[in-house]
């Protein structure tokens, strides 16, 4: 008698696929909709950063900066900046300093909305919330845009300060911003955030234990999810977040849910910070007056930021040349990306979708 | 050899004739209100989202749908190397023809119906239901992994929400004692049945969300999980016939909703047509609101949905309606 075999069958989901954020590959074993294993393989994007870093001055590599994690590209110039000009001992101008904090924290505002869009999309609430959350993002590039000329890859941090100086106009397109954007934020947490599917699709979905983020070695808003009070811009504070107010949201379960309402309420903070800022913006230079061949001191040094997605930091080995002798980038997203075969494991097909929107990958950034 | 056509013949030939005339007309306002639709939704979900929508072709794009279909019509027939080729061809005949035919029994106004059944209801419902057919066979012979996980999800869907839809429906029939869809809107000449039946007309339309796998319940075709769900690899015309189907789909599940919960063809001063078809696009147009609002449920949570909650509840609606004809007698 012949008996009944049962198959897993395994998927590949992407490189291309709708929902995998950029060329993101997941190996997955399926026994019917059910997930037995799920690996993800990268390396789609790979350009080797690290390498050509070794091979540029320490002002060429700034653009690099930006194709890192395109989304938040902003914090990704300020990490490196902040890294190089510790090493050199460079003092920065006030001025530079109050406008870094300020555009950091609009290109914050202006990752989570896309990541809080998107996810939301994910989940397939098709189309609605991504693109109200680009309408408002639209309104941050155009203020990034006054500033530097352009909307995505801006390498508008230059090392000693910012490549110019805030046009006219900038302060109060930002304040004018900040009071559209409030009553907008109101909105989405009356669409999304208490959502009878939304909250089914994501509640207890893919949580995320403690022990497990920290042994992860997760950052940012994922990891303060799961319930660790854990704020670079407080922890090691750096330029002049230590002078500003505001505070740092947690959440305990490190569901779906509550990975999306940290930063629902970051948005706010960084609001906060944005709006205790433009109006202090002292006079004075945008950039200090540095040599024009900049030659760093021999010497290494690690020095880590809080970008969008977590803990961004740069190794910098220097041999006192023009040109690093190493630089290692330590991103967010390459081990945040690592838990979603563990999270994945026994889940619906549907909730890795959710779980992977929600932990907010850039390839960028992993693939490097 | 020569049929030999007798007077019973002819005249058998020409109900034929005029049968064919009539499902060809169908067939035309069928074709156009699916143009229609897909312009509108189009429109629709711009606006909620804050765009302006297809403007280029026509006046407020309106020709939108006309290009596009040029488009496909013209597009390369391609078919996978893995696929069943039979199914594959086959499976978006069945799907639109199967959306088609129950189109056959509605009254679009007072003695504007194609055939007036007695069992008017009961084709409807047990000629739309082969709908799932057709999608099970996309899946099967498309030879794609995606497409046969989204043909399950369908199968399953289509086949579970088939339950609370016929019972919530089977309440209006015991109190109208008929099938017949003309007689059940003439019983509707004080109340709707929306109002002293809204347990069922709730029931009946998430069940009809679901039947035509409109958002929430959009997991056949879940973008964000199986790229395009059962229909993944079609291309072109056959994709077409696809896109058709569902919002003929859409507009069969609505008429029938506007037939029974909402007075059908009644209304003041207006003839009866215009009256049936503002019912409809009202419905058409809940549906559209809600595919563009809400999230998607997960297979797991629809399916419980169904058997745990619609199932039960419309169980209790047709005691409850039972209890008051005794009662009332």
């Amino acid at each position: 008698m012949p008996t009944l075999e049962i198959q897993q069958f395994s998927v590949s989901f992407g490189p291309q696929h709708p929902s995998t954020h950029g060329v993101l590959h997941l190996q997955m074993d399926l026994d019917g909709e059910v997930i037995v294993n799920c690996t993800p393989h990268i390396g789609y994007l790979h350009r080797d950063f690290e390498k050509i870093c070794e091979n540029r001055t320490y002002t060429q590599i700034i653009p690099f900066t930006d194709r890192l994690d395109y989304i938040g590209a902003m914090n990704n110039n300020f990490g490196y900046c902040l890294t190089v000009e510790k090493l050199l001992g460079a003092v920065i101008p006030e001025r530079a300093e109050y406008i870094r904090v300020i555009i950091a924290e609009l290109n914050r505002i202006a990752s989570h909305l896309l990541a809080v869009g998107t996810f939301v999309q994910d989940l397939g609430a098709f189309g609605t919330p991504l693109l109200y959350c680009f309408r408002e993002r639209e309104m941050i590039l155009d203020i990034f845009e006054m500033t530097c000329g352009a909307r995505l890859t801006y390498s508008y941090y230059r090392l000693g300060g910012v490549s110019a100086d805030i046009p006219e106009g900038f302060v109060q397109k930002v304040k004018d911003f900040i009071r559209y954007f409030r009553p907008k934020l109101a909105d989405y947490h009356r669409l999304i955030t208490n959502n009878a599917i939304f909250l089914i699709r994501t509640k207890d979905i893919g949580i995320l234990s403690k022990e497990k983020a920290l042994n992860y070695a997760i950052s940012g808003p994922s990891l303060r999810a799961s319930g660790i009070k854990f704020d670079l811009r407080k922890e090691e504070p750096y330029s002049i977040y230590p002078r500003l107010e505001f505070e740092v949201p947690v959440r305990n379960s490190g569901d779906c849910w509550d990975r999306y309402i940290v930063r629902m309420e970051e948005m706010e903070q960084s609001l906060r910070i944005v709006e205790q800022a433009i109006d202090k913006i002292p006079e004075g230079d945008f950039i200090a007056k540095l040599p024009k061949i900049i030659k760093v001191p021999a010497g290494e040094l690690y020095f880590r930021t809080e970008s969008p997605r977590g803990e961004l930091g740069f190794y910098l080995i220097s041999d006192g040349s023009t040109k690093p002798y190493r630089l290692k980038c330590r991103a967010p997203s390459f081990s945040n990306l690592a838990i979603i075969s563990e999270l994945a494991k026994g889940v619906k097909i549907a909730d890795v979708i959710a779980i992977l929107g929600s932990l907010d990958i850039v390839l960028g950034e992993i693939d490097r | 050899m020569m049929l030999k056509i007798s007077p019973e013949n002819w005249s058998f030939l020409i109900e034929f004739a005029w049968l064919c005339a009539k499902a060809a007309g169908l067939l035309g306002f069928v074709s156009l209100s699916v143009m229609f639709l897909i312009w509108w939704e189009r429109k629709i979900s711009a606006h909620i989202q804050s765009r302006l929508g297809p403007m280029i072709v026509g006046w407020h794009g309106c020709l939108q749908t006309i290009a596009d279909t040029i488009k496909l019509l013209l597009k390369e027939n391609i078919v996978a190397k893995d696929a069943d080729k039979v199914s594959f061809w086959l499976a978006p005949l069945v799907s639109f023809v199967a959306a088609f035919l129950p189109f056959a029994a509605v009254p679009f106004a007072k003695h504007l119906v194609v055939q007036d059944f007695g069992l008017g209801l009961l084709y409807v419902f047990a000629v739309s239901s082969l709908g799932v057919i057709g999608v099970f066979m996309a899946g099967w012979g498309s030879g794609n992994k995606y497409s046969m996980l989204g043909a399950m999800r369908a199968s399953a869907q289509i086949i579970s929400y088939e339950i609370p839809l016929v019972l919530s429906v089977l309440s209006i029939v015991m109190l109208t004692g008929s099938l017949n869809m003309a007689k059940i809107v003439e019983a509707q000449g004080q109340v709707w049945f929306a109002f002293s039946q809204p347990i069922a007309f709730l029931i009946y339309f998430i069940s009809a969300l679901a039947e035509t796998n409109r958002a929430p319940f959009d997991i056949s075709e879940a973008e964000s999980e199986l790229v395009a769900g059962f229909h993944t690899e079609y291309s072109g015309m056959k994709f077409s016939m696809f896109f058709l189907a569902e919002y003929t789909n859409m507009f069969i599940v609505s008429a029938v909703a506007a037939t029974l919960f909402l007075g059908g063809w009644q209304g003041p001063f207006l003839p009866g047509i215009f009256w049936f078809l503002v019912k409809v696009y009202f419905i058409i147009f809940l549906m559209m609101w809600i595919r563009w609002t809400f999230p998607r449920f997960r297979v797991d949570q629809l399916m419980n949905f169904a058997w745990k909650f619609l199932v039960p509840l419309a169980f209790l609606n047709i005691l409850a309606t039972a209890l008051f004809l005794v009662v009332k007698k």
